[in-house]
């Protein structure tokens, strides 16, 4: 058995990956305040104080909101990047996506202390929901370029043109062809987005208001132990819709390609 | 005839890079028009001008009498067959087709009768509700010249149409395309890089190098009156021998071959300074056996033999001429194929001969 070690490596590896995310749902319905072993007993009354709690209901709504704004923005701003990147010719085209790729490998709280004193000092605003969104929309926007620059390098471009040429207008053959075309893109890179942000914590962590996000709230909560079980809880809610939505947006990549007659070059899933 | 496309002085700048200069064309209506060139020499450029997918840089482009001058694609009386052939992939091959009858004001029935019409001129009747991205790339070929045609516009645009296409398909396309550009009366305008492609299918072919028309002539004219050596090399094979005319141009001195009257030589026009002669490996020919000069004749040895099954090229050392001569011989029944080192004696004629400048 020539591949026995690596196997072995493989499966310690994945264990270790998600051996603890799997603790979350266990200690979720047990019923004890602490998190250890033995287990108690099985119980879903800590999803029921979930729901109770007004100050967590009021901090996951705004997580959704700045998840939902952010990823529309990310989505937009990386759909003119990624049509520009792959259909256009300009000078310094190599520079200017390097640059606008580039808070993808910035460290996170670097983004958001400098953020905080553009924002706070420089600008003078208050901070609120709209402050965390600009943020998020900068340290997505990479990510949906990334994402949708498949989709266009995909395209031939040549097809904007034809529809062109059939009579249509710029704007209408964008419409008619390309968009149809990178839509299962689109539709992924909104997904993406959304994930980042609802999760996201340093940044929304310098730059929430009186309304903190979720993992803001939930880092709070962590200073009381008898709290623990709710974290677990929303964890658990957490991490089933974080699969839901990347399966999800693996599908539409899938189904963009397939749509498109191209064969598979690797993805998330 | 009246020019339906006038072009005069189309010039295309890119920064400091000129991929047209100065272009003056005429293409007359119902004309199967070729431009040819090798890659870079500007000729898809053109094409796209023609389109409204350029903007020129300078000049002027009238269609039908109508100056084109911002007028975009959208608008213009032209279509274009794409080198990528463009077919959209997420339609099928029916809503391919009919893209371009969305702003029709005829009815549904109607158009998908004029989209099935559409179809069974380029041979793909009953392909309608395939999907665009299964299809070969004849196929797509096809799809993307019955999308073109639907439209029934002045002027058809292919840009490379039968290059992805393997050589049986495209000589299969070839004439079809001759065919349907009979059968429509449009006026076609094809880009290619393949000279054969063009002479085949061409009324007239515009040859061009790096942004410029080097000649416009029918294919004829083109192979048998090339007007430079560049024109000549680019189409078919030929042979230069340098030359000395006399003082009162009435003769020239050929090296290797001698003097003959220049009223003889074909030539594109008046030509000063320095000349060559051009011979095309086909007109000349190696004397076997009994046979005899019906012209002229002249001594030389094989340096080179190369076998292509239906014809043999031989490369001949002639004495005075400094690269050997290149001679194609058709393998009839009874001819042998001679070895490097023999003698051969080559027949030519001084009406095959081409006066060139340079």
């Amino acid at each position: 058995m020539r591949g026995a070690p690596l196997r072995v490596y493989a499966i310690l590896y994945l264990l270790f990956l998600y051996a603890p995310i799997t603790l979350l749902p266990l200690f979720a319905f047990n019923d004890a305040t602490i998190i250890a072993f033995p287990l108690s007993g099985f119980t879903t009354h800590w999803f029921t104080d979930l729901v109770a709690n007004a100050a967590l209901r009021q901090a996951v709504g705004n997580s959704l909101f700045i998840a939902a704004m952010t990823a529309i923005f990310a989505t937009l701003l990386g759909l003119c990047a990624a049509r520009a990147g792959a259909m256009a010719r300009f000078p310094g085209k190599g520079g200017i996506i390097g640059f606008v790729m580039l808070p993808l490998v910035l460290p996170e709280i670097i983004v958001a202390v400098s953020l905080l004193i553009v924002l706070r000092q420089v600008l003078g605003l208050n901070l609120n929901n709209w402050t965390v969104i600009s943020a998020h929309v900068l340290i997505c926007t990479p990510f949906s370029i990334a994402i949708l620059n498949g989709a266009f390098q995909n395209l031939d471009p040549s097809i904007e043109e034809a529809a062109m040429d059939l009579g249509e207008s710029r704007f209408s053959a964008f419409r008619l062809v390309t968009l149809p075309l990178v839509m299962p893109g689109i539709i992924s890179s909104m997904l993406i987005a959304f994930t980042i942000s609802l999760d996201e914590f340093i940044i929304a962590f310098f730059l929430t208001g009186a309304n903190p996000t979720m993992p803001v709230y939930i880092w709070g909560l962590l200073r009381f132990p008898a709290q623990l079980p709710v974290v677990m809880a929303l964890g658990t809610i957490l991490v089933a819709l974080s699969v839901t939505l990347l399966i999800i947006a693996e599908l539409f990549r899938r189904r963009g390609l397939a749509r498109a007659g191209i064969k598979d070059t690797g993805g998330f899933l | 005839m009246t020019a339906l496309i006038e072009l005069k002085g189309v010039e295309k700048h890119y920064g400091d890079y000129h991929a047209l200069r100065g272009i003056d064309l005429e293409i007359r209506a119902g004309e199967f028009f070729s431009l040819l060139g090798p890659s870079g020499c500007g000729k898809t450029t053109l094409l796209r001008t023609i389109a409204g997918l350029e903007e020129v840089s300078s000049g002027s482009i009238r269609i039908d009498g109508r100056d084109m001058k911002g007028v975009a694609a959208n608008h213009r009386p032209t279509n274009m067959v794409f080198q990528s052939y463009a077919v959209f992939p997420h339609l099928t091959v029916a809503e391919n087709v009919g893209f371009g009858l969305r702003r029709d004001p005829r009815g549904k029935s109607e158009k998908a009768r004029a989209v099935e019409e559409a179809l069974d001129m380029v041979g793909l009747a009953g392909y309608g509700k395939r999907r665009a991205h299964a299809l070969s790339g004849g196929q797509r070929q096809r799809v993307a010249l019955a999308r073109a045609l639907i439209l029934k516009p002045k002027v058809l645009l292919l840009d490379e149409p039968l290059s992805a296409l393997d050589r049986l398909m495209r000589e299969q396309m070839q004439l079809e395309l001759i065919r349907l550009q009979r059968q429509v009366g449009i006026t076609f305008i094809l880009v290619t890089h393949d000279q054969e492609e063009a002479l085949v299918m061409s009324d007239r072919i515009a040859v061009m190098f790096e942004g410029e028309i080097g000649q416009l002539a029918d294919p004829e004219t083109l192979y048998r009156r090339p007007a430079t050596k560049r024109v000549a090399q680019f189409i078919g094979k030929m042979n230069f021998l340098p030359g000395a005319l006399s003082a009162d141009r009435r003769e020239i001195d050929i090296a290797g071959l001698g003097r003959v009257a220049t009223a003889d030589l074909a030539t594109s026009g008046e030509i000063d300074g320095a000349v060559s002669v051009g011979i095309r490996p086909e007109t000349l020919a190696i004397l076997f056996e009994g046979e005899t000069a019906p012209r002229r004749e002249v001594q030389g040895v094989v340096s080179e033999v190369v076998y292509y099954g239906d014809m043999t090229y031989y490369d001949v050392r002639v004495d005075g001429i400094d690269r050997p001569l290149t001679v194609s011989m058709k393998n009839l029944i009874g001819r042998p194929v001679l070895d490097v080192g023999a003698a051969a004696r080559l027949a030519w004629d001084e009406r095959a001969l081409v006066l060139l400048p340079g």
